[in-house]
């Protein structure tokens, strides 16, 4: 049976490649998201991120438990679903306990359930799910696990900071909220109505969904939002819908500020270009411009090193550092039940960025100061190395940090 | 009634753009019977390509010379590829033309990365062209119209009035009495291959600012191309003309009017349920036309499949 | 193509299903980590719906662009029905679940064939892709059965324990699909030996003549798509139960291409190709995607070589040399064989290093070193660029050379006389 070989061959060779890269006495992290295909970009920026705060923020400076080293492993997981569950296994076979995932809050949610079932099936195996980006409450609330811990502002948080600022901006009348139809987009849009009610009196004259990735051409939203008379637009979108709406609304005469999630960096700050200017507000973790001595050092030394990425994820750094003080904490690289613990509640402040992050107990949601930052040429740090960048204009400290959470933890 | 208008011509401009590539595509397919599943992939092609070279050149250079490169891909790609795969039926065509779709697309981010890149419009064309309704045209896209409005009239010339037109206007209808004729040279089948894929690349050259040229474009228009000329049905220029027009302000207009289920099940007398979110027919009474706007296509599609697998106006049988 | 799945009536003898048993038995006490049985699970999953995607394209000359719709949907009621089983309103021990997604594909497949099989070629083709595209957005949209964007995840091991097991290893996760390939793989083969089976390839390399001997073209395909559909419903459930959620990626026109793909390289005209694709392919996703980004690139060309140089697939290289075999004359290839081996080798691996040397210079330029076949070196020196342009044109030219040997010895062991070839 050639057949049958043939499988015993290949995946033999399965195994080699899988056990080649074990080495021992380094603290390892699997990073799982998007190094090939169409969203690739947002994935090596990330990679790039996380390589460079660990060499330079843990490495440098002696390593962690007297002198190991940490690493970053890198799994593409293409973002498809199957292929990061797949990941997640190679990872732990390799022996890695720090699972880092955050493109795309879908993923997110399938590593989660499977990081809670998989600890509790094989408790001397058992690892940590460090979610870096991925924004959807529901991951720190019905769906809150001990192994999840969130290193962004989840949706709701940065809705709260951005409605703040609105709610600052007399112009603002009549509000028009857009975004894609899946879980995040929606969780905006609640977020935007319930806030919005709350803080203003601006009417809303206009609430949709459009599939994601599917629309060509976003005119015919933007001739609607115009003809809804609308004073600002609130989306949640990314990548080439992001751009293609602001480029629509550019284009059919809108010339309020949109309020974005995700409208800095990995290739769009560079596309929208001068189009972009005063028009992008963005609402973020992680203050770039202005900046300070230390984030200038940091940023040269990273830019040096990789000119083509960007520091637009600044939690990484925090994520990093916190990582490393609860493996000291801990005394351990393996127990990730006392390093869990370790974590929980843990305080810290970024000397970097000059904030201070507190990783909240009840729902693993890290509170820290959010910015909302403007599309502008007038700064130091730029995106894409267009010239252009992000410069902050507000920043509420330790945003929602009593928000209310309907996670229930269960703890080992 | 103002936004009605200003639909008209937002739908106009994006149906002309999907004719530009469903005519190549439906001359493709009336002269060699293959569906070139790749068409999107040139669309593509051209855009990256236009882009290269308007960095270095500017724009004007790119809308000319961009096309031709295309064309000569096109061309190259019949005849090194098409024509050795043509021996093995049918099927296996669709599935070369399918295969290069991925590897066109695979090769663009290997040359130019994954990220999406700053094509854009010409600076001389960078005014708005006219008002109306609060919203405004921008030059650009009356460059668009003109542009596929001029493709629309070259081609309606050259099938209509030169011999060469003759020829391929006859292959639509009697296909094997061209053969017969000594028609059937395979020059013509790489010229017209290599035109097909051009006038995708010409779409892509002019779509590419205004529609942002990033690696998933092609995978975005690929399938709608496709009811384009199967809707129109398989062969016929003028069915390719209809449908894309059709399919343009279906989409448009789907987009723009903010109908929801709900109103129509209020209407039938039914209540809105007080908490709609947990509610067990929830996706129904949240439904709205924007939503379903990009779906509406392959329904349509389908219908048309089902019921007149000839397209609205094929003769062929596919 | 024909010619060779006659040959597959040798397998019809039960000691080879009794080996390949044997075999799907030992093999994950030879690959014990949990990623390398991680991918056997994947390999398995891919097999069976690679083969019942095969019953369309291979056996019906049916090409779909929609293929994963059918494995989809049987995957997300199997998450429901275990969803349910948790909750105590059903009793069903999780071994019979891939019986209820197979159901679910044929119920749904009944449907969408009813329309679709009408025709073969384009009008079957671009009625898949629309199907394809319809369910997939209706996933997003119909968000109380298929979840949105996150899905539906469920827990296995909340069903009843069959022989006090509870599937909470991925070992035993690995005897159940194993179990379910091989019990599909039969009964597939089954299928071929039946009237409609024999008769699907007859409608697809000659449908008039098909029609003459009093067959409906139509019931034919109708009935193979049916069937393909029931079994792509089993891989859903497998699916399944091994991941424990199902997303709109395993429903949408990405997921269907790639089914295309692997099935396509395996070899269609095969009953046992889609076997090998689904292993190469998965090999090609899980083990080369870890090691290069480009691994698309590398799977979109050899998809492209093989519809151009080798239509058969895989397998069709396999039984083209069993004539030779056959003839008593395959000691007459194994001379240019082994002389063409070690150039094309060298011109193999010259190409790849450079292609991911320019990738590397362009994409991730920022590295001045980068690793390669195991080997770091310094990607600003001239030595690599030389060394791998030299491998490159000289592999070439010398398999140019030795490639007409292996022509005329083909020649020479499959000249059969009196037989125009």
């Amino acid at each position: 049976m050639k057949i049958f070989k043939t499988i015993a061959s290949f995946a033999f060779a399965a195994g080699v490649f899988l056990s080649s890269s074990v080495f021992a006495d380094t603290v390892k992290i699997a990073f799982i998201d998007p190094l090939s295909g169409p969203f690739a970009t947002t994935g090596t920026g990330g990679l790039a991120q996380w390589k460079f705060a660990v060499e330079k923020l843990v490495n440098e400076k002696g390593g962690v438990l007297g002198g190991k080293k940490m690493e970053i492993v890198a799994l593409d997981n293409k973002m498809d679903g199957k292929e990061s569950l797949v990941q997640v296994q190679v990872a732990i076979d390799q022996g890695i306990r720090f699972i880092a995932q955050g493109n795309s809050s879908g993923i997110a949610n399938a590593i989660t359930d499977m990081v809670k079932k998989h600890n509790k099936r094989n408790p001397d195996k058992r690892v940590i799910f460090i979610n870096y980006s991925a924004v959807d409450p529901a991951l720190t609330n019905d769906k809150c696990n001990f192994w999840h811990f969130r290193f962004d502002a989840n949706a709701d948080i940065k809705m709260d900071v951005l409605t703040d600022i609105i709610a600052d901006n007399s112009a603002m009348k009549k509000m028009y909220l857009i975004g894609q139809d899946y879980s995040f987009g929606k969780a905006v849009a609640a977020a935007a109505e319930k806030y919005l009610a709350q803080k203003t009196s601006i009417e809303i004259v206009g609430n949709e969904l459009h599939p994601i990735g599917k629309v060509k051409d976003f005119t015919p939203y933007a001739r609607k939002i115009l003809a809804a008379g609308a004073d600002g637009v609130i989306t949640g979108n990314w990548g080439a819908d992001m751009v293609n709406l602001g480029r629509s609304l550019k284009e059919s005469g809108f010339s309020g500020p949109i309020y974005c999630y995700y409208c800095a960096g990995d290739g769009i700050t560079k596309t929208f270009s001068a189009a972009g200017e005063g028009m992008l507000n963005v609402v973020h973790e992680g203050a770039m411009n202005p900046t300070n001595p230390e984030l200038v050092a940091y940023h040269k030394e990273f830019k040096a090193k990789y000119p083509a990425a960007d520091l637009n994820q600044a939690r990484i750094m925090t994520a990093t550092m916190m990582i490393a003080k609860a493996i000291e904490e801990a005394g351990s690289a393996d127990d990730v039940v006392k390093i869990a613990y370790a974590l929980e509640g843990m305080e810290f402040y970024n000397d970097i960025l000059k904030t201070k992050v507190v990783m909240r107990e009840k729902d693993h949601q890290a509170i820290q100061n959010v910015n909302v930052s403007v599309h502008t040429k007038d700064i130091d740090i730029d995106y894409d190395n267009s010239g252009y960048g992000v410069k902050t204009y507000a920043t509420v400290e330790m945003a929602s940090a009593d928000s209310p959470t309907t996670c229930k933890m269960k703890r080992p | 009634m103002d936004l009605f208008v200003i639909n008209i011509i937002d739908g106009l401009i994006y149906g002309l753009l999907l004719f530009m590539l469903s005519s190549g595509l439906t001359l493709i397919f009336s002269m060699m019977g293959v569906l070139n599943l790749s068409h999107a992939a040139f669309y593509m092609l051209g855009a990256y390509l236009a882009y290269q070279i308007s960095v270095i050149t500017g724009f004007w250079v790119g809308l000319i010379v961009a096309p031709i490169l295309v064309t000569i891909l096109g061309a190259g790609v019949e005849r090194y590829g098409l024509r050795r795969v043509h021996q093995y039926g049918h099927v296996p065509e669709l599935i070369f033309t399918f295969g290069l779709f991925f590897v066109i697309e695979e090769l663009v981010q290997y040359i130019w990365g994954r990220s999406m890149v700053n094509y854009s419009s010409p600076e001389s064309l960078d005014f708005i062209a006219f008002s109306l309704a609060g919203g405004t045209i921008p030059a650009y896209k009356v460059f668009m119209l003109l542009i596929s409005v001029g493709i629309f009239v070259a081609l309606y010339y050259v099938l209509a009035r030169t011999r060469i037109g003759m020829i391929i206007q006859a292959a639509l209808s009697y296909p094997k009495t061209v053969e017969a004729l000594g028609h059937n040279v395979p020059l013509v089948f790489m010229g017209v291959f290599g035109v097909g894929t051009g006038l995708a690349g010409l779409a892509g050259v002019i779509a590419g600012p205004s529609l942002t040229t990033f690696p998933g474009m092609a995978f975005l228009l690929g399938s709608i191309v496709f009811v384009c000329v199967v809707v129109g049905g398989l062969g016929s220029l003028s069915g390719a003309f209809i449908a894309s027009l059709l399919i343009g302000w279906l989409q448009t207009f789907a987009a723009s009017y903010n109908v929801g289920a709900a109103d129509i099940l209020i209407a039938m007398g039914y209540e809105f349920p007080k908490d709609v979110y947990y509610h067990p027919w929830r996706d129904l009474w949240t439904l709205t036309l924007p939503q379903i706007g990009p779906i509406l296509p392959y329904i349509l599609l389908i219908l048309v499949l089902v019921f007149k697998p000839n397209g609205l106006f094929g003769k062929r049988e596919t | 193509m024909t010619n060779y799945s006659m040959k597959n009536g040798a397998i019809s003898s039960s000691v080879p299903w009794i080996i390949s048993a044997v075999i799907l038995i030992i093999l994950p006490f030879i690959f014990t980590g949990g990623g390398s049985i991680t991918i056997m699970n994947q390999i398995g999953i891919t097999i069976v719906l690679a083969m019942s995607y095969n019953m369309l394209l291979g056996q019906g000359g049916m090409l779909s662009f929609g293929h994963a719709v059918y494995m989809g949907i049987g995957g997300f009621v199997a998450v429901h029905v275990m969803n349910i089983v948790e909750n105590e309103y059903l009793w069903l021990p999780l071994p019979l679940l891939p019986l209820v997604g197979g159901l679910v594909g044929l119920g749904f497949a009944t449907i969408i064939g009813s329309f679709s099989t009408r025709k073969a070629g384009t009008v079957f083709a671009m009625i898949s892709l629309g199907i394809g595209e319809l369910i997939a957005a209706c996933c997003i949209i119909i968000t109380v059965f298929f979840g949105g964007e996150e899905g539906i995840s469920g827990d296995r091991t909340m069903a009843p324990p069959t022989f006090g097991i509870e599937f909470i290893t991925q070992k035993e996760v690995y005897f159940l699909i194993a179990f379910w390939v091989l019990l599909s793989t039969f009964c597939m083969y089954l299928f071929t030996q039946t009237p409609v089976g024999k008769m699907a390839n007859a409608v697809r390399d000659n449908p008039e003549r098909a029609e003459f001997v009093g067959y409906s073209m139509r019931w034919v395909r109708y009935v193979s798509f049916c069937a393909a559909g029931f079994f792509a419903g089993i891989a859903g459930a497998l699916f399944a139960i091994n991941y424990e959620i199902l997303t709109e990626q395993n429903l949408n026109l990405n997921m269907s291409f790639q089914v295309l793909l692997a099935t396509y390289i395996g070899g269609v005209g095969f009953f046992l190709g889609p076997v090998f694709g689904a292993i190469l392919f998965t090999l090609l996703q899980t083990v080369i995607g870890l090691q290069t980004d480009l691994w698309a690139l590398y799977t979109g060309i050899v998809f492209i070589l093989m519809v151009m140089f080798l239509p058969t697939g895989l397998t069709g290289l396999f039984a083209m040399h069993l004539i030779p075999l056959q003839l008593g004359r395959f000691g007459l290839l194994i001379k240019p064989y082994s002389k063409i081996f070690l150039p094309g080798l060298v011109f193999l691996l010259g190409t790849i290093a450079l292609i991911e040397l320019i990738n590397h210079v362009r994409h991730h330029g920022e590295e001045q070193f980068m690793t390669l076949f195991w080997i770091e070196f310094d990607t600003r020196a001239f030595l690599p660029w030389i060394l791998f342009s030299l491998m490159t044109i000289v592999g070439f030219y010398l398999s140019r050379i030795f490639a007409r040997e292996v022509a005329e010895a083909w020649g020479e062991a499959t000249y059969i006389e009196g037989e125009r070839r």
